[in-house]
């Protein structure tokens, strides 16, 4: 049993939630993600570590109600148990000193795993810009701790209520005219927009690293679930990833994977839906 | 009195009724069958059954008490060899072990070993009684087991009952390995047998600690140094799915069999929406394998409401390598064999989902290295098989995770833990290993075997040491 001892709205939907595991805290690299699951019926779900906090004992995760599963999740509070984590798997982020500009991508609620990255990099004396991006000012979130991270930082909107209107490419493509030299690239977010930056950054050949969440099970490498085709391989994203070489990935592949389940989902979140009114009646 | 040559009958679900449920598909014997298949037993004073029991238990012995109707000596003497007998007498393939070697086999049918110590176990698990837990000095040694199933439980079994603080770590929500994720429900219950074995493990003493990946939260190293145990067993399995590396593999409605099964039996995806994890089954589905896991995920489908379920197997049906009960009892329920098929390609359509499996035909050459005639594709002879889901059950390899982050413990070019087969000794001292992770996927009674004889040499070890 795992402790929330913090539970934060950062925009409709979106949760933050601090929770106990000090082994865990002592453990976690940026990059790396966990495994939740909430009670006895629940599926596992796999979230990327956001934050972790060595001296406190904790680690956090940042969560979109998007379905039944995080539905359950974020109906917990402040002192509940979540029943399992289990973590920190997959690799870490590759984070060391000289490794020059690097720019931070995160959209949507892919900032929340960008964060402990883009901080890694700044800690060892890397040249940080960070990218954020959301639909519109309402929903972004984190920005003041990215700003707390990063030598400069560029805000995209898409309606344009806040920074730059249009998409996070945009941005990037501002960046890479005024001619600053770009040593590496990580996008973390909804999966066309990493195919997006993917594209965007091909034709200057700069690095580019993606954090893929295709459906996982286990998270330890047992089933394959996860499988992602890149290059000539195929690799199982929970332990020989997530991050990949994002100009390897085949994104087609990987979003037809994601849609597997959406009919089941359906069927799932009404079920949810019809328990949590029965749980309020009573 | 005239032998009685056969064995006597298990009463079973009937196979039309089961192919549309888990609950489990052989229902053994009530006492007077017990009494009367005990009663076969010749009592042999050279007794060549126990030979061919990986973990030697004294057959002849319990089957005695078993004779005379007093079970509950019975299961005292299996329990003195075996720590889960429940699972040992459903899933053992004892038409290989005990069963093969019996005197009665050679006239007539062996007896039935396997349904025997199923009998004494499951009367021992109904019947409610007390465990008393190890009381541990200040100063007792700890015994660090990585990895819940089969080999990891009985070496924690034994290893508690020498009186070593043993922590199974297990990286899984729920423990038992093979036993929970891998083998259904209906050849193995999992909340009336296997949960009540572990749960008398810790009732003995034995902590286990779940929702922990060793080679993630604590490498093996960290456990000596850091958390204080004296030595650890390795126990891990071969839980790395192997697939056949062949177009269209990526598509939606092909799975792993471990994903498969893990979904359904671990995740209760047979539950759903009750259970929140999805699994998806076509109409049509092909497996591909002939093993155990296969025989799981072709009946584990029409559970699912599979209406046609084929085996896809390269060899011919004398080589398949499943435990010959489940062969039957796949055939009983209609499962379609296409032997001597080899998968060449998946095929999709527009959304990316499985619509075909495509095959080529093949025949037997000569015996290769393994002993076995080698399949031989016929040119020429692809052919498609519709269907919307496939399983590849072709086996599994041993996961990396603890050795890469153990590099003084040494692996075989297949990655398997190079260790002792009398010990399990590692190359790392303190370090011992045992189960599918040294040997590849094999058997729950061997991986017990090895679990039960490692601890045997950690405590040697232990004692040497002190």
């Amino acid at each position: 049993m795992y402790k929330i001892l913090k539970k934060e709205l950062l925009s409709p939907k979106v949760w933050l939630y601090d929770i106990e595991a000090p082994q865990i805290a002592k453990k976690a690299q940026p990059g790396q993600f966990l495994i939740v699951r909430t009670d006895e019926e629940g599926e596992r779900i796999p979230l990327t570590i956001a934050d972790f906090d060595r001296a406190k004992g904790t680690v956090s995760i940042v969560f979109q109600e998007v379905g039944a599963g995080t539905e359950v999740l974020g109906q917990l509070n402040e002192g509940d148990d979540i029943l399992d984590v289990v973590a920190p798997l997959g690799k870490k982020t590759h984070i060391e000193k000289g490794m020059g500009t690097v720019v931070c991508i995160g959209g949507g609620i892919g900032v929340a795993p960008i964060y402990p990255i883009a901080r890694g990099m700044h800690q060892v004396g890397n040249k940080v810009i960070s990218i954020m991006g959301a639909k519109n000012k309402e929903i972004l979130i984190l920005e003041k701790q990215m700003r707390a991270v990063s030598d400069e930082v560029l805000v995209t909107t898409d309606d344009g209520s806040y920074g730059i209107k249009g998409f996070v490419t945009n941005a990037l493509q501002q960046i890479i005219d005024r001619g600053e030299k770009i040593d590496e690239v990580i996008a973390i977010g909804p999966v066309v927009m990493m195919r997006s930056v993917v594209e965007a950054t091909r034709p200057y050949k700069i690095k580019t690293v993606v954090s893929l969440n295709p459906i996982m099970v286990d998270g330890t490498g047992m089933c394959g679930g996860c499988r992602v085709q890149v290059g000539d391989e195929i690799k199982f994203a929970c332990v020989d990833g997530p991050e990949f070489d994002g100009h390897l990935v085949d994104f087609k592949g990987l979003m037809s994977r994601q849609r597997m389940y959406k009919d089941m989902e359906k069927i799932e979140s009404d079920h949810v839906c019809k328990l949590s009114t029965v749980k309020g009646e009573l | 009195m005239a032998l009685v040559m056969k064995k006597h009958a298990m009463p079973e679900q009937d196979p039309q009724v089961r192919a549309h449920n888990f609950n489990e598909v052989a229902l053994g014997y009530d006492r007077e069958t017990a009494i009367a298949e005990a009663s076969r037993c010749l009592n042999c004073p050279k007794p060549r059954c126990v030979q061919g029991c990986p973990v030697q238990v004294k057959i002849p012995n319990f089957i005695a008490k078993v004779k005379s109707g007093d079970f509950a000596d019975a299961i005292g003497i299996i329990k003195e060899s075996n720590a889960l007998p429940a699972v040992c007498g459903r899933v053992c393939p004892q038409e290989n072990q005990c069963e093969k070697y019996c005197v009665m086999g050679v006239r007539g049918e062996p007896v039935g070993i396997g349904r025997l110590e199923r009998f004494a176990a499951d009367y021992d698990l109904k019947k409610p009684h007390e465990i008393k837990p190890i009381k541990y000095a200040a100063d007792t040694q700890k015994v660090a087991v990585v990895g819940s199933g089969p080999a990891g439980l009985s070496a924690a079994g034994e290893l508690a009952k020498k009186g070593y603080k043993v922590t199974v770590f297990e990286a899984l929500h729920k423990a038992g390995g093979v036993l929970s994720y891998g083998i259904p429900e209906f050849r193995l219950p999992k909340e009336k047998i296997v949960q009540v074995e572990i749960a008398n493990l810790k009732k003995l003493g034995v902590e286990i600690r779940l929702d922990t990946v060793i080679g993630k939260l604590y490498t093996v190293d960290e456990l000596m140094q850091e958390e204080g145990f004296a030595a650890v067993f390795v126990s891990t399995g071969a839980g790395l799915p192997s697939f056949m590396h062949i177009p269209g593999e990526n598509l939606n409605g092909v799975y792993s069999a471990n994903e498969f099964l893990t979904r359904c039996n671990l995740m209760k995806a047979y539950k759903f929406p009750e259970y929140h994890t999805p699994l998806k089954v076509g109409k049509t589905v092909a497996v591909v394998g002939g093993g155990n896991v296969a025989m799981d995920a072709a009946r584990t489908s029409l559970r699912l409401g599979a209406e046609h379920v084929y085996i896809v197997y390269r060899r011919s049906e004398k080589e398949l390598p499943a435990r010959l009960e489940e062969v039957h009892h796949a055939k009983d329920e209609g499962i379609d064999f296409k032997l001597l098929n080899n998968p060449v390609e998946v095929i999709g359509d527009e959304n990316g989902n499985v619509k075909a499996l495509r095959c080529i035909k093949m025949q037997l050459g000569e015996p290769d290295a393994s002993g076995r005639r080698r399949p031989i594709p016929i040119e020429g002879s692809e052919f498609e098989l519709p269907v919307e889901t496939v399983v590849v059950a072709i086996g599994q390899g041993p996961n990396p995770l603890v050795q890469s982050t153990t590099p003084d413990m040494h692996t075989n070019k297949r990655g398997n833990i190079v260790a002792d087969e009398a010990t399990g000794a590692t190359t790392k001292a303190g370090v011992f290993a045992g189960g599918d992770i040294v040997t590849g996927a094999a058997t729950v009674i061997l991986a017990m075997g090895a679990g039960k004889k490692a601890a045997q040499a950690i405590d040697e070890y232990l004692k040497k040491k002190a």
